[in-house]
């Protein structure tokens, strides 16, 4: 299957969002809601409430087989191996050859032989022919689940909400799943997932239930999310957007993700290992921080970054925090700059002042600064 | 659909102008530049006594999704600005022909006004 059509790609739930009067736009070759009125509102709505996503574009695939944990060991810059129980969910990068990010994903451990594994809607083709080849050589298969819907349920009241709306047997099953865990019921996997810094679910279903179910969840009082809320909900909470705060040209080391890398066992040979230790080696110029502007204006991405010794950085996500009512970033900066340190960014030919924080802004609601 | 407002003046960049009768126009963002924008979250006055010419870029309004520049629509000088929007930028969403006003300018000369858009004018332009 091709996708480089230029007409947009409809999700199952591309009814729901017209009826809650969803403004509709191009994302990743899906016809995606981008906001239903307002994407403060909707933001608000998730940090004190829950909201709810169509995130039905990101690709869902089942890898399956004798050698899928050993090829996965391989494929992946994060250790499939520290999955010891079934449902538990690992983040990770995807690199080549020269350590750049060819994706960032989850990979639930099923069992020994299975694994379900979320990518980004935009890499699928790269991903996938990336995977492919890599795959060649293993006792392993892969499958795509364009015919699951996502939806994501977040925030305080997501679960509570959520629960309510299952069987009594799912509910109790579901109720008991702890963060990062996955688990199937019946033809639906519900995780306790998510990309807003909130607690909740994403949840998996076959496409032709996710309206019925999107309805249901209207029903309990979740309101419809769209991708731009979801966007400063992710930034609030620090986490990285592929394609934006990383891609094939940077590593998880300049980018904020050396946590997701797992150097130990020593022998483990993942793609882009070598080329991360010679990284290393030569000495990283870069970090990943977060950015306050002091003054007033909005933080946007490729804005330019200086210190005060005048070396150069770059904003690479930025926006107003609806939380914390001002400008914050994810920004590529040169080492020397520390959390606490000032900093200027160049906004329409002025400098303006800004902090520099660790990069996780509002967790669970709350301000994560000072 | 969007307000457009019978007794204002327009722009093709969607600024609407109020004839003040006193030399001076009061000078905001229309509804549907607004609605295009989306919430807005923080706006770049203009600097006030700063002489500026038609088309000028005079400051600029961000919303959640991106900055717009704010025009001048006349050359003149800029004689007040809408302080109130420092705290309450979404004015410009909630009420954009009232308390979401952005500057006034003092104008060289009222037959300037004569090149600006009607309503009518202005409402075709939307529909292109």
């Amino acid at each position: 299957m091709s996708y480089s059509e230029n007409i947009p790609q409809r999700t199952a739930l591309h009814g729901k969002h017209l009826e809650a009067g969803g403004k509709m736009v191009d994302f990743a070759g899906w016809e995606m809601p981008i906001h239903y009125g307002s994407q403060l509102e909707e933001h608000h709505q998730v940090r004190n409430d829950a909201g709810m996503f169509d995130v039905s574009h990101m690709v869902v695939l089942d890898l399956k087989g004798k050698e899928i944990k050993v090829f996965l060991r391989h494929l992946l810059a994060n250790d499939v191996d520290k999955l010891k129980q079934p449902g538990k969910a690992l983040y990770s990068c995807m690199l080549n050859k020269t350590g750049g990010i060819i994706d960032d994903l989850i990979v639930y451990y099923l069992t020994d032989e299975s694994y379900r594994m979320v990518i980004n809607a935009a890499c699928r083709d790269d991903d996938m022919a990336w995977m492919s080849r890599q795959m060649e050589a293993y006792d392993a298969t892969m499958h795509e689940r364009s015919d699951l819907a996502m939806i994501a349920v977040q925030g305080p009241n997501a679960r509570e909400k959520t629960l309510s709306l299952l069987d009594t047997k799912t509910a109790e099953k579901v109720a008991t799943l702890k963060p990062f865990f996955g688990t199937f019921a019946g033809e639906n996997f519900f995780a306790r997932t998510g990309y807003t810094g909130e607690d909740g679910f994403e949840i998996m279903l076959p496409n032709k239930k996710a309206a019925e179910f999107w309805e249901d969840l209207l029903q309990s009082g979740i309101q419809p999310t769209g991708l731009g809320a979801r966007d400063t909900l992710r930034l609030e909470a620090g986490m990285n957007l592929y394609g934006t705060d990383m891609d094939t040209t940077t590593s998880p080391l300049v980018s904020g993700l050396n946590w997701t890398v797992a150097w130990q066992p020593d022998e483990r040979n993942f793609i882009g290992r070598k080329a991360l230790e010679t990284e290393k080696e030569t000495g990283i110029k870069h970090t990943f921080a977060g950015l306050v502007l002091e003054d007033r204006g909005v933080l946007r991405s490729h804005q330019k970054v200086m210190t005060a010794s005048g070396e150069e950085g770059e904003v690479t996500s930025g926006t107003f925090s609806p939380t914390l009512k001002r400008a914050i970033a994810l920004a590529r900066v040169p080492a020397t700059l520390k959390v606490g340190d000032h900093c200027s960014v160049e906004i329409r030919g002025k400098q303006l002042k800004a902090t520099v924080v660790k990069p996780v802004f509002v967790r669970h609601g709350k301000s994560c600064l000072e | 659909m969007s307000e457009i407002r019978e007794d204002l003046k327009y722009t093709p960049s969607h600024e609407w102008i109020l004839d003040n009768g006193d030399g001076t126009v009061t000078i905001g963002i229309t509804d549907h530049a607004q609605e295009l924008l989306g919430d807005i979250v923080y706006v770049e006055l203009p600097e006030t006594e700063a002489e500026v010419g038609a088309e000028d870029t005079v400051g600029v309004v961000e919303s959640v999704k991106a900055a717009s520049d704010i025009y001048a629509p006349l050359a003149g000088t800029i004689v007040a600005t809408n302080e109130a929007l420092d705290d309450e930028p979404e004015m410009v969403n909630s009420e954009p022909y009232d308390g979401g006003w952005i500057y006034t300018l003092k104008i060289h000369s009222a037959d300037d006004l004569d090149a600006l858009l009607s309503a009518d004018a202005y409402q075709k332009e939307c529909e292109e």
